[in-house]
Formats: C-alpha cells, sequence, structure tokens
C-alpha cells in the first residue's frame, strides 16, 4: 500500500538561504513521524510547504499514492493535511464552536449558523480522542494547552487525517505536554498519522515510529526510538559531540544584588498573581525559579524589569531601590533581560536583524552618535553576534521575521548576554532551541555567572533548573512556598513543591549571606 | 552561504556621496520588490478601469454602436485615446511644442509650454506635505485622519502672520508664516495624540472630531475677525510680499519655491525616521508596542510627538497653499487635500521616497483632469473614479497578484505596518 503522504525531492530557495535540499520524506498511516533537526534546518519551512504557505523551488507531493498540487491551506485541508501552529490562530472572544466552525460553518435553512449540530460534533470528536475540550466556553478563558487542543479539534472538525505538528510542546508546561503526548497516541490509534516537530529528545524517543533528521536543508539520516538514544540522536543532529550535562564550578557567591521584600503584584484584574514573595540573588549565584507556569512567574518578572509596578514592596537592585523605576532606568543600571515571549516583547519582526540587536541600547553611544544612528558601527556589531553565536542568516539586514523561530531567540540572547551586566533576568532563555544551542547558551549562563553576575533564572524545565541553579526558589500560587540547595534536591522533590506540597521541616531553607 | 549576496550590496556608484547611496539604494531595493511592482500594477489597472468607464460614459460609443460594431469600436478608441491625451497634455504639456519652444527664442512660449507640468509640481506640493503627515503617523502605528484639519488650522497661523505682520524683513517674515503653519498643525495633532496616550482615546475618533472643529472654526474666523474688511466674502485679507514664498516666474505661472521645500522636508522626514535614535523609536512603537515597551522607550511620549509631528507637517500643507499659491486665507481653499492624502501614503507604503512619487501621480492627475474636462469634455469626477480604483487595489493587493499571477511575498511583515494602528487601544 502506497504510504498517506509521500514528499519527493522537496527543494525550497529563500533569498540566499537554501532552506530545504532535495527532502524526501514517507508518512505511513497510523504512525508518528518524528522530524528532527537544528534551528534553521529547514522543518518548518518544509512543513509549510506541505500546508500550502510556501510553494516549492521544486519536488512533488503524493497523497495516498497520488500527485496533489498544494498552493493554499485550503488545498491542503481538502487533501486532509492539517497544521497546529506554533502560535495560535482563535479568536479570543469566540467560543471554541465558533472558532471551529469558522470557515467550515454549519448552516440550516440557507444560511443560519447551526451552533448545536456544530457544537455535538465538536463534543463526539472531544469523546473519542479524551480531548476533554467544552464546546461552550470562551477561547480567551482556556489555558494555553486547552486552546492547543481546540486547534486539533478544528482540523480533526475538517476531517484532516495527516496532522502536522510543528513545535507544539515549545509553548505547554511539562504536565501538558504529557498530555499532548496521550492525545498524540490516541490520534494515531484511531488511523491519523502525524509529523511531529520538537527538539525535546525526550519526547521523541517516547512517542515517534521512526524518526528522521535534517541538518542544513537536507535529510542526513533516518532511526528509530529503539535504535537511538538522546546522546545519538543530539549528535545527529548537530554533526558533533553534545555535552548534554556540563561541568560546574563552585559558584563564588558575592554581594546580594537584587532584593525582593514582601513584593505583590496584582494583574489588570485586580487578582493578586504575586502574593509577598521576598528573596535576594547574590553576585555570582543562579537562582532558579521553578513551578508550573502560571504561578505568578511571569507577574515577579515583569515587576523586577519595570514592565508591571507592585503594588507593595520593594526591590532593590545593588542599593537604587528600582520598585517605580522604568525599564530604561532598570537597563541602564545593568539589568538583561531575556523576556518569555520573544515575538511580543522581545523582538520587532518586520526589523532587520541589526536593528534588533540594539533595540535597548540604540540610544548610546557608540550606536548613537547624539541623535543619529551609527548604522555601519551598529551593522558591524550585529555580524559579529551572528557569527559568535551562530545565528543562522545569510546576513544581519535581513529582517528577524525571517529567521527560524530558534534563530529569533538566539538574536535575543546575543543581545542581552554581550553587553556588561550586573544581573540578568532570563525567562525559559532555550525556549525552540535546539540542543546545541541549549548547551551553548547554557554555558554562557555559568559564564556570566563565573564572571560575578547575579543570574535569575525562570524555567519550567526541571532539567534546565537542576542543571544551572545553585538554590532553586519554587512559586506556587504567587508564593516561594521554598527555596532549596539545588545540589541536594531531587527531580521528585521539586515536582513535590511545585504541586503546592510543603516541606514538613521548614529547616530545607537555605539563602546566603 | 556568504557567496550568495544580495544585489543591492554591490556596491552602487562610490563617488556618490554616502546619504545618496543609502537613499538610491532603499529606492532600488523598492523598485525591484514587490512593494514597488503593485503600486505600479494598481495604477495600470486604474487607467484600464478609467478606459473602461470612460466608454461606457460616451455619449459617441452608443451612437457609433448603433450605426455599426466597427463604428463603436473606433468611438470607443477614439474616446478614451482623446481623454487620455487631453489628460495627459494638460498635466505634462506637448512634448513636441516644448521641444520646439526651446529651440525658438520666444520665452513667453517656453514658459507657456512648460506650465502644465509646473503646475502639476504646484498641485502636488500640498500632496507630498499631507501625504508625509499622514505616512509618519502610520509608521508609529498611528491612523491620523486629521490632517485635512491640521492643514487648515496651520493655514490659518500662517495666513494670520502673514497678513498681520506686514513690514517684517522677507527673510523673518517667511520662516515665521512656516513656523506658525507648523505650529497650528501641531497643536491640533497634539491633543488627539495627547488623547490617545493619557485615556486611550482613539486616534482616528478624536482626528475626525478635529476636523470638525477646525472647519467651522475657520467659517467662523473668516466671517469675523479674520474677516477682509473691504470684502463681502469670506476671505482673509492677502499677505505681506514679504510672507510669499518665492515664485521663479512671472504670473500666471504659479510655480514657487514651496515645491522644493517639500522635497528637502520629504529627505528630512526620511532622515528623521531612518537615521535618527527618535525615529527608530517611532518605528518601533510603530511595528511592535510591546517591544517598545520592553526597549525603555517612553510609548507615551512617542505618541504625542508623532501626532504633534504629523500635524506640523500637515500644517505645512495649509501654510503652502496659503503662502505660496493663493495669498489669502479662503472658506475650502483645500480641495481635500488631507484626505487623498491617505490614500497617498498607502500608495506611498509609508516611505517618505513613495510618498513624493505618489503625490506627484496625484497633483499630475488632479491637474490634468482640469484640461481632460476642458478640451475632452470628460467631467473632472472621472479623476476621482481612477484615484479610487487604484486606491482599492493597492489596500487590496491579493486582486492585483490574482490578476497578474503574482507570487505572495514570502514575509507577511509589510502588509501589517498600516494595520497595527487599529488593533491595540
Ligand atoms: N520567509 C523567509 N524568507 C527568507 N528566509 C527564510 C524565510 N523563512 C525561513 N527562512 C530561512 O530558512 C531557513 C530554515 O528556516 P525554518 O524556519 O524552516 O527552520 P526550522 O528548522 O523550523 O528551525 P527552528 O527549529 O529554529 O524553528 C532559515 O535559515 C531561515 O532563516
Ligand atoms: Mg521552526
Amino acid at each position: 500500500m502506497a504510504p498517506v503522504l509521500e514528499l519527493k525531492n522537496i527543494t525550497k530557495q529563500f533569498p540566499g538561504v537554501l532552506a530545504n535540499d532535495n527532502i524526501s520524506l514517507t508518512l505511513e498511516e497510523g504512525e508518528i513521524h518524528a522530524l528532527l533537526g537544528e534551528n534553521g534546518a529547514g522543518k518548518t519551512t518544509l512543513m509549510n510547504i506541505l500546508y500550502g504557505l510556501y510553494q516549492p523551488t521544486r519536488g512533488e507531493i503524493f497523497v495516498r499514492g497520488k500527485k496533489v498540487e498544494i498552493h493554499s491551506p485550503s488545498d491542503a485541508i481538502a487533501a486532509g493535511i492539517g497544521m497546529v501552529h506554533q502560535h495560535f490562530m482563535l479568536i479570543p472572544v469566540f467560543t471554541v464552536t465558533e472558532n471551529v466552525m469558522l470557515g467550515a460553518e454549519e448552516t440550516r435553512g440557507g444560511g443560519i449558523l447551526d451552533r448545536a449540530a456544530a457544537a455535538q460534533k465538536i463534543r463526539e470528536i472531544s469523546e473519542k480522542y479524551g480531548l476533554a475540550v467544552q464546546p461552550e466556553a470562551y477561547v480567551k478563558n482556556l489555558p494555553v494547552g486547552v486552546q492547543q487542543r481546540v486547534e486539533i479539534i478544528k482540523l480533526l472538525y475538517r476531517q484532516a487525517d495527516i496532522l502536522i505538528f510543528d513545535e507544539p510542546t515549545a509553548v505547554l508546561t511539562p504536565q501538558e505536554a504529557d498530555e499532548l503526548v496521550k492525545i498524540m497516541r490516541s490520534l494515531v490509534q484511531q488511523g491519523k498519522s502525524i509529523i511531529f516537530i520538537t527538539h525535546k529528545l525526550r519526547e521523541v524517543l517516547e512517542v515517534a515510529n521512526r524518526i528522521t533528521v535534517i541538518r542544513r536543508g537536507r535529510v542526513v539520516g533516518a532511526t528509530t526510538p529503539a535504535e537511538a538514544d538522546q546522546k545519538k540522536l543530539a549528535e545527529m543532529m548537530v554533526g558533533r559531540q553534545v555535552d548534554l550535562l556540563l561541568e560546574k564550578k563552585t559558584p563564588k557567591v558575592g554581594d546580594p544584588v537584587l532584593k525582593v521584600k514582601d513584593l505583590v503584584v496584582l494583574d489588570h484584574r485586580d487578582h493578586i498573581l504575586v502574593d509577598g514573595i521576598s528573596f535576594q540573588v547574590h553576585a555570582g549565584e543562579v537562582l532558579g525559579i521553578a513551578g508550573v507556569q502560571g504561578n505568578g512567574q511571569t507577574e515577579l518578572v515583569e515587576a523586577i524589569t519595570g514592565l508591571n509596578h507592585p503594588v507593595k514592596g520593594t526591590i532593590t537592585l545593588l542599593g537604587h531601590n528600582i520598585t517605580h523605576a522604568t525599564p530604561r532606568q532598570i537597563t541602564k543600571l545593568g539589568v538583561g533581560h531575556v523576556p518569555e515571549d520573544r515575538q511580543r516583547d522581545g523582538l520587532v519582526l518586520s526589523f532587520p536583524i541589526h536593528d534588533n540587536i540594539v533595540l535597548n541600547t540604540y540610544f548610546k553611544p557608540p550606536y548613537s552618535k547624539g541623535v543619529v544612528m551609527q548604522a555601519e558601527r551598529i551593522l558591524a556589531e550585529a555580524e559579529e553576534l551572528v557569527k559568535a553565536f551562530d545565528i543562522r542568516t545569510p546576513s544581519a539586514k535581513n529582517s528577524a521575521g525571517s529567521l527560524s523561530g530558534g534563530n529569533q531567540q538566539k538574536v535575543i540572547v546575543a543581545r542581552e548576554f554581550s553587553r556588561p551586566t550586573k544581573l540578568l533576568v532570563a525567562s525559559q532563555p532555550t525556549r525552540g532551541l535546539d540542543v546545541g544551542s541549549i548547551e551553548y547558551i547554557h554555558a554562557r549562563i555559568l559564564q556570566k555567572r563565573d564572571e560575578g553576575c547575579a543570574v535569575l533564572l525562570v524555567s519550567p524545565e526541571l532539567d534546565e533548573i537542576l542543571q544551572l541553579s545553585d538554590r532553586i526558589a519554587v512559586m506556587y500560587r504567587g508564593k516561594i512556598i521554598a527555596i532549596v540547595d539545588a545540589a541536594k534536591t531531587t527531580k521528585e522533590e521539586l515536582g513535590l513543591l511545585m504541586a503546592g506540597i510543603a516541606p514538613k521541616t521548614e529547616g530545607k531553607e537555605v539563602s546566603h549571606g | 552561504m556568504a557567496e550568495s549576496k544580495q544585489p543591492d550590496t554591490q556596491a552602487p556608484a562610490e563617488k556618490e556621496p554616502k546619504k545618496e547611496q543609502g537613499f538610491m539604494r532603499v529606492f532600488l531595493q523598492e523598485l525591484t520588490s514587490q512593494s514597488l511592482l503593485i503600486p505600479i500594477l494598481a495604477i495600470f489597472t486604474g487607467l484600464v478601469l478609467g478606459a473602461i468607464i470612460i466608454i461606457l460614459t460616451s455619449e459617441e460609443v452608443y451612437a457609433g454602436f448603433g450605426k455599426s460594431f466597427g463604428a463603436g469600436l473606433s468611438a470607443s478608441w477614439n474616446a478614451v485615446r482623446t481623454a487620455y491625451n487631453a489628460l495627459f497634455t494638460s498635466a505634462i504639456g506637448s512634448p513636441s511644442r516644448m521641444i520646439a519652444a526651446l529651440q525658438g527664442d520666444d520665452a513667453l512660449e517656453i514658459r507657456r509650454t512648460f506650465n502644465p507640468i509646473l503646475e502639476s509640481l504646484v498641485a502636488s506640493t500640498p500632496y507630498i506635505f499631507a501625504g508625509l503627515a499622514v505616512a509618519l503617523g502610520f509608521r508609529s502605528g498611528l491612523f491620523n485622519i486629521g490632517v485635512e484639519g491640521q492643514l487648515f488650522i496651520g493655514a490659518i497661523f500662517s495666513a494670520y502672520v502673514g497678513y498681520r505682520f506686514a513690514g517684517l524683513p522677507a527673510f523673518i517674515h517667511l520662516p515665521f508664516a512656516l513656523l506658525a503653519g507648523m505650529l497650528g498643525g501641531a497643536l491640533w495633532g497634539f491633543i488627539p495624540g495627547w488623547l490617545k496616550a493619557k485615556t486611550g482615546g482613539h486616534e482616528v475618533i478624536n482626528t475626525i472630531m478635529m476636523n470638525y472643529i477646525a472647519f467651522r472654526l475657520s467659517e467662523w474666523l473668516l466671517m469675523g475677525p479674520m474677516k477682509r474688511p473691504d470684502s463681502f466674502n469670506p476671505v482673509s485679507p492677502t499677505i505681506a510680499d514679504s510672507a510669499k514664498l518665492p515664485s521663479f516666474f512671472e504670473p500666471p505661472i504659479r510655480f514657487h519655491a514651496g515645491f522644493f521645500l517639500a522635497l528637502f522636508v520629504a529627505w528630512l522626514v526620511y532622515w528623521f525616521l531612518f537615521k535618527t535614535k527618535w525615529g527608530f523609536e517611532l518605528r518601533t512603537v510603530g511595528a511592535n508596542r510591546h517591544a517598545a515597551r520592553y526597549a525603555g522607550m517612553n510609548i507615551t511620549v512617542v505618541t504625542v510627538a508623532a501626532m504633534s509631528l504629523s500635524g506640523a507637517l500637515a500644517g505645512l500643507a495649509g501654510a503652502n497653499e496659503v503662502l505660496g499659491v493663493n495669498y489669502n486665507l479662503a472658506l475650502a481653499f483645500s480641495a481635500g487635500y488631507g484626505f487623498d492624502a491617505i490614500a497617498l501614503a498607502l500608495l506611498g507604503k509609508s516611505h517618505p521616497l513613495g510618498v513624493v512619487l505618489a503625490a506627484l501621480l496625484f497633483g499630475t492627475l488632479r491637474s490634468g483632469a482640469l484640461g481632460m474636462q476642458l478640451t475632452a469634455g470628460i467631467p473632472i469626477d472621472i479623476i476621482s473614479v481612477l484615484q479610487a480604483f487604484i486606491l482599492a487595489f493597492i489596500a487590496a493587493p491579493a486582486i492585483i497578484r490574482t490578476i497578474y499571477r503574482l507570487r505572495k511575498p514570502g514575509t507577511k511583515e509589510e502588509d501589517s505596518l498600516v494595520l497595527s494602528g487599529w488593533g491595540e487601544g
């Protein structure tokens, strides 16, 4: 029997970049086929071609043995191909039903929307695949994980049986990611076929039937979870040995750099999201903030970086009270910030890379003299950072939006790590990065710490927190329920703390100075 | 990967000064990219559709088809040819007469033959200023619908300075009158900018309101305080000669220094937007408000400043008409420059150079339309229809892409520029 999907010799040339170079790939019925590759390897491009967003320069696509021409997403859907994008395409003020119906409206009696029929269908789909989605709920009230399931329902509603997931777990908490894995299993059991893109090798080994590795636009290998382990996959991707574990020197802890005292932060609806938090970060140490996403970490970081002002408490940076300081003042005091949402806060996608490199230092010499920006100086600096941080692009003049997701993150990291800082606030700094880049950025974080910078690291990834931190603060419902010594704690203990199960003895608390 | 350089980096002429090179490079880049291809095709398609309308509304064509198919076709061809010929000669002039006049010695004939094209430049000048005003707003993510009102206030200010301070030497009086115009427009832009920054009031609504206030205010002033004492008409006194923008020929040729001022201001706006840190802040706020905040930019200040600057440019459009063309302030002296400017800024992709080109097109069409009406009997409104077509195609590039089977450009960023003003409150 012919495979469900076959890509033959797909090539895609962007100006200056050969994103896909003669890629061939098959997808069998009922399998999960993982696509693995470095940032900028060409995975998203390949999927966008399959979904009709780009036209290939060369190559053919076959669905169930029949050649198809895909010029637009509607062609793709007609061929039974559906895609869950990393950035959801939902309308927040609509209900689940309305979002799902949009573009495939169910009508009765000549043009009247039949919401009830659609809702019924959604309920059936939801039950069949274990999605647990309420058709009547408003999308804006749903957590990210559930919104993603709404996207999946949209595809199933349109009878797609080839599903593309592009880094679906990058936006999910580890718990939500586990659930998605279950859902993917139930989807393939019912005869759907899935192409799954991720940078998390553990997930690949857990769910994939087959694995294809792409490097610089070319297929460089294929394997199965039975034949491979994380180390081997990492090597296939990057083409060299990767240290999955870093060696960490003992910290040379100095004076406190950041002091947070009794901090209370509200959201715009006056809900308390940070509830009386106190802690300190010292020069030369990494304080990790662990916790399930949505327990106040985002708001804590916003308060420290001046994006949101606390209603109570004080924040002190090197003796300066910055409780009500502006982001500009805080940057000038020597704070670097890798924001959680890179496309919203960290980058201007329509601007060239070099403008993004100076996004928060553009006003200072040598980037500006008087009011005039020094374009050549900025470009030279940017080209250097592009090389140093291995940002895959033909030129720093290309727009940030033309970069692959992981390379966009590298632009931000390059900007925030390359200037002298006393405090580095990093929210999920390696989100969406390949193993090679993660290794590199982890090394840079430790290098910053060894240079005497204080580092506040926020991440829902326990592995990352455990690897980098010297101390770990666990946030739960707006409070820090424990601060533990990273060398002495375990994943299990942190897991319990993150679930809100406080330690029996208060003696666990550690602090310097 | 390094060997595949983009064509624009392959050094243009080296003798050129640095700044020029930057400007030309942007121009060439735009020219070869689809962002310029689409406006050009839109203009072409607009002209084709305009031709169809000319045919459909022509009596001769119907009479021709009444006789025979062939006669109908030739009447159609004639109608379109006469109309566009008249449009061309009254907008640009007749090339053969120009050459003949240049070969002869008759200075009057030279002036007469070149007058049409000079008139087109005169008509383009306020479009350049007003288009820059809208474009600057777009770049900062603001939809300034109030250019027309700001233009009126600018005109009022500079007219007042123009006749009230007679006796000043020209090198003080003229700059003073121009500055007054800018100040008036800036004030009218500042108010909605401030309302937006402080209260979140949407600039589209507030600038529309400010337009009405400006119109009624100018009516009241021209009926009362600013009315020329010896006249029954609502018209202001004539400005002093010292406040007039210098003109280079004798009347009736109206071509004046305002055109060069407009080109200079366009260059200034380009320099400001793309070379200074203030322009960088303005564009960042326009492209991504969240990133601007993250980067430590003061969005309140940038919003208010952008609206004021936009208003100042609009004010210059009004000042230009008063100081360079009319020499007084009359009711409804602006035939909707401020509204056409929105279309024009879109056509010019909110780039100063694009705005200048689009303004030249609009000015030429406007000044040619008059002649077309006189010689070919085609109503002047056909030009509005034509402009509307062009605009519709610019706004919906998908239509043009479908007609001409163009491929969609790789990135979707460019089209999002204008819309960013609408989403957030
Ligand atoms: N629209 C575009 N214009 C120009 N170049 C592009 C465009 N889209 C992608 N590219 C380039 O093509 C290459 C492949 O990008 P792609 O997004 O497919 O990578 P990816 O494998 O998905 O990476 P990541 O893991 O970081 O998401 C990159 O070098 C990128 O810069
Ligand atoms: Mg990708």
